[in-house]
């Protein structure tokens, strides 16, 4: 960005200090930031999301560093188990193996640190598949108006009524199993509720004079979707993206746990799958079942606090659930 | 006049998205890569001569063009509800057959624990908007958000380990005992008690979102005009709350209930399998598992519908709850 971009004409009789636009526009947005920050820092609960998120992005970090080694089975000794034997298996957590092992012997901490990466990565790119999409047909709905609008919509309450766990077996039992198509999968599912709210934002804004204003100096079409409608959008599709990530890993684990997650993948919904499919519950392996589960729930609850607690700042009348 | 064209109009779009929902199904059978022949047949066993396999498409209607041959032969066959038969979770029987005979389990299990979660929902909800910040608004806030992040068939791990293993209160899973012939009230009981664990999850886990949708509705309509004028004529706290402010916090949540209802069909999928409770969400699971494609799609294709006619009913209810929808 060139921020100190003065104009041309520096000896002109006018007043030197004058910024460019594009100043003005990011001294503002800095402002406009530090205040949501300043009333995000005042809401509790906020905090709490934001800390646990952190606190599990570190983790996701730490895996990518973490010695793969012990996710194999071949890494499993008679040490690595102890107090258990090969025959005891899964053990619960013992000082070798805080949160026990699974069925061969692997820790679970380790396998639930593995996880973190491949769940919030799933978490993340649906959401902004479901964040493109559905900014992409609120705004073109919002703008364009008259009949483009009612068709956009008509499609988007189909994809909303469509009951997506049915679609998504229907889906990964056509396209096979792997990381892309879940991923696809989940966005592709995930984006009608922000085409919503993003078309009603956009009805709103589109009646600001500055818009007007715009297209009275000329400005075309996507000048006006891109350079105002956008940017006052923004700060709605931010927050409801952040509520989006908490859903897309919900329905990843779900559709995990259904066996349509990646065999090559250790997610936290996979880890429930194998759990869950070795008989966990009936022996009582609650530990194994337990640690990716608290997981999962620890993630959604964060990332739902962080998107109400935004939600409010941005926009506290606009909320439709 | 307004209730009627606005029902009509309702009714209207059902049917469009109906046409849209078995178009998509149409497509959707048509991408599956490899010929359909080999894949309906796929895992039967069976291996069909190359004049089997030609009477099989020709049956099926696959050596007509996409459109419009396949196309209104699919739409024929589906209206009459024929979708084919199973090939691998009842081999031969039609799907429709194999469908309905399981749907009465699940339709019990689901519309009593809908149920339930949105009645206690929306009580609760009424209360932590009325007493906002009071020590029960924030218990329920708590525990509504936490109910909502945890993953259904989670919840139904958690109880099944609490109640089933652990405590042994309960049945770990079934519809009902296999030894002993029970019939009347021992037998409905028998069932019951098999079906507590799984209603129980479905019902936790929809609460939350009935919770804090009413009580944020609630919250907007007691900010509105009107409540201050009602308050102001000297009426009652209790009959303002009744009369003026839950009936209009009501309709969002009316609005939810029917979206809902597709996330509820999902979860009943993931917490069948967890209770191995014999309805339509397990029958699901195993077609998934077994790639028996004709009965996946078919069991789209009728939770689509369910869905459907949720949200008319939910535009029922709307039309009932909001007046400005009969004067219109």
């Amino acid at each position: 960005m060139k921020v100190d971009e003065a104009p041309a004409a520096a000896d002109a009789p006018v007043p030197p200090p004058i910024k460019s636009a594009r100043q003005i526009r990011w001294v503002r947005r800095r402002k406009a930031l530090g205040r949501i920050w300043a009333t995000y820092r005042r809401n509790p609960l906020g905090m709490i999301g934001l800390v646990v998120l952190i606190f599990f992005v570190g983790v996701a970090t730490y895996s990518v560093f973490m010695d793969k080694s012990q996710l194999q089975k071949t890494y499993v000794t008679e040490e690595s188990i102890a107090p258990c034997t090969f025959a005891t298996l899964p053990c619960p957590p013992s000082p070798n193996n805080p949160l026990g092992t699974d069925k061969d012997g692997r820790s679970v901490l380790a396998l639930v640190i593995e996880g973190s990466r491949v769940s919030l990565m799933v978490g993340l790119t649906a959401s902004v598949i479901a964040m493109v999409v559905g900014s992409a047909i609120g705004i073109l709905a919002g703008y364009i108006g008259r009949w483009p609008d009612s068709v956009l919509m008509r499609f988007t309450d189909f994809f909303l009524v469509i009951p997506w766990l049915a679609l998504a077996i229907v889906l990964a039992s056509i396209f096979g199993q792997n990381l892309v198509v879940l991923i696809a999968i989940i966005g592709f599912t995930s984006w009608p509720g922000t085409a919503r709210l993003v078309r009603a934002q956009t009805l709103s804004v589109r009646e600001h004079l500055f818009v007007e204003r715009s297209r009275a100096l000329g400005a075309s079409n996507s000048q006006v979707v891109l350079r105002h409608l956008l940017p006052n959008v923004m700060p709605v599709i931010f927050a409801n993206t952040i509520l989006t990530v908490a859903i897309a890993i919900l329905s990843e684990s779900s559709l995990s746990f259904l066996g349509l997650g990646d065999p090559r993948r250790i997610t936290w919904g996979t880890m429930i799958d194998a759990a869950f499919d070795a008989g966990a519950i009936s022996i009582g392996a609650w530990w194994w079942l337990m640690a990716p589960s608290l997981c999962i729930v620890l993630v959604v609850l964060a990332f739902t606090l962080c998107g109400y607690a935004l939600d409010e700042i941005i926009n506290p009348r606009m909320r439709e659930r | 006049m307004g209730t009627q064209r606005y029902l009509l109009g309702k009714a209207g779009q059902a049917v469009l998205t109906l046409l849209f929902i078995l178009t998509f199904n149409f497509f959707l059978f048509r991408i599956l890569p490899g010929d359909p022949v080999r894949l309906l047949t796929k895992g039967t066993g069976q291996r069909l001569s190359v004049e089997e396999q030609a009477q099989l498409r020709e049956e099926l209607g696959l050596n007509q063009p996409l459109f419009p041959g396949q196309y209104l032969t699919y739409m024929g066959q589906t209206l009459r509800l024929d979708l084919g038969e199973s090939s691998i979770v009842a081999p031969g029987q039609p799907v429709t057959s194999v469908f309905f005979e399981k749907l009465p389990k699940t339709l019990l299990l689901v519309a009593t624990s809908t149920a339930a979660s949105i009645l206690f929902g929306v009580l609760l909800g009424i209360y932590g908007g009325w007493r906002r910040g009071s020590a029960g608004d924030l218990t329920g806030m708590t525990g509504s958000l936490v109910l909502y992040s945890i993953p259904e068939f989670v919840l139904g791990i958690m109880l099944l380990l609490l109640f089933a293993v652990t405590f042994q209160l309960f049945p770990t899973g079934g519809f009902e005992s296999a030894v002993g012939d029970r019939t009347g009230i021992a037998r409905a009981l028998d069932i019951a008690r098999h079906a507590t664990l799984p209603w129980l999850t479905l019902t936790l886990a929809y609460i939350g979102e009935f919770v804090l949708v009413m009580r944020s509705s609630l919250l907007d309509v007691l900010g509105e005009e009107f409540i201050q004028l009602a308050r102001a004529k000297g009426l009652r706290e209790k009959w303002v709350l009744r009369r003026h402010a839950v009936r209009n916090a009501l309709l969002p949540t009316v609005t939810l209930i029917a979206l809902t209802f597709g996330f509820v069909l999902g979860g009943a999928i993931t917490v069948e399998l967890v209770f191995s409770y014999p309805g339509v969400g397990l029958m699901s699971f195993e077609a998934l598992e077994g790639r028996d494609y004709a009965l996946l799609q078919g069991t789209f294709l009728f939770f689509s519908i369910g869905v459907l006619i949720a949200n008319l009913l939910a535009d029922l209810i709307y039309a009932y709850v909001d007046p400005r929808v009969r004067t219109a």
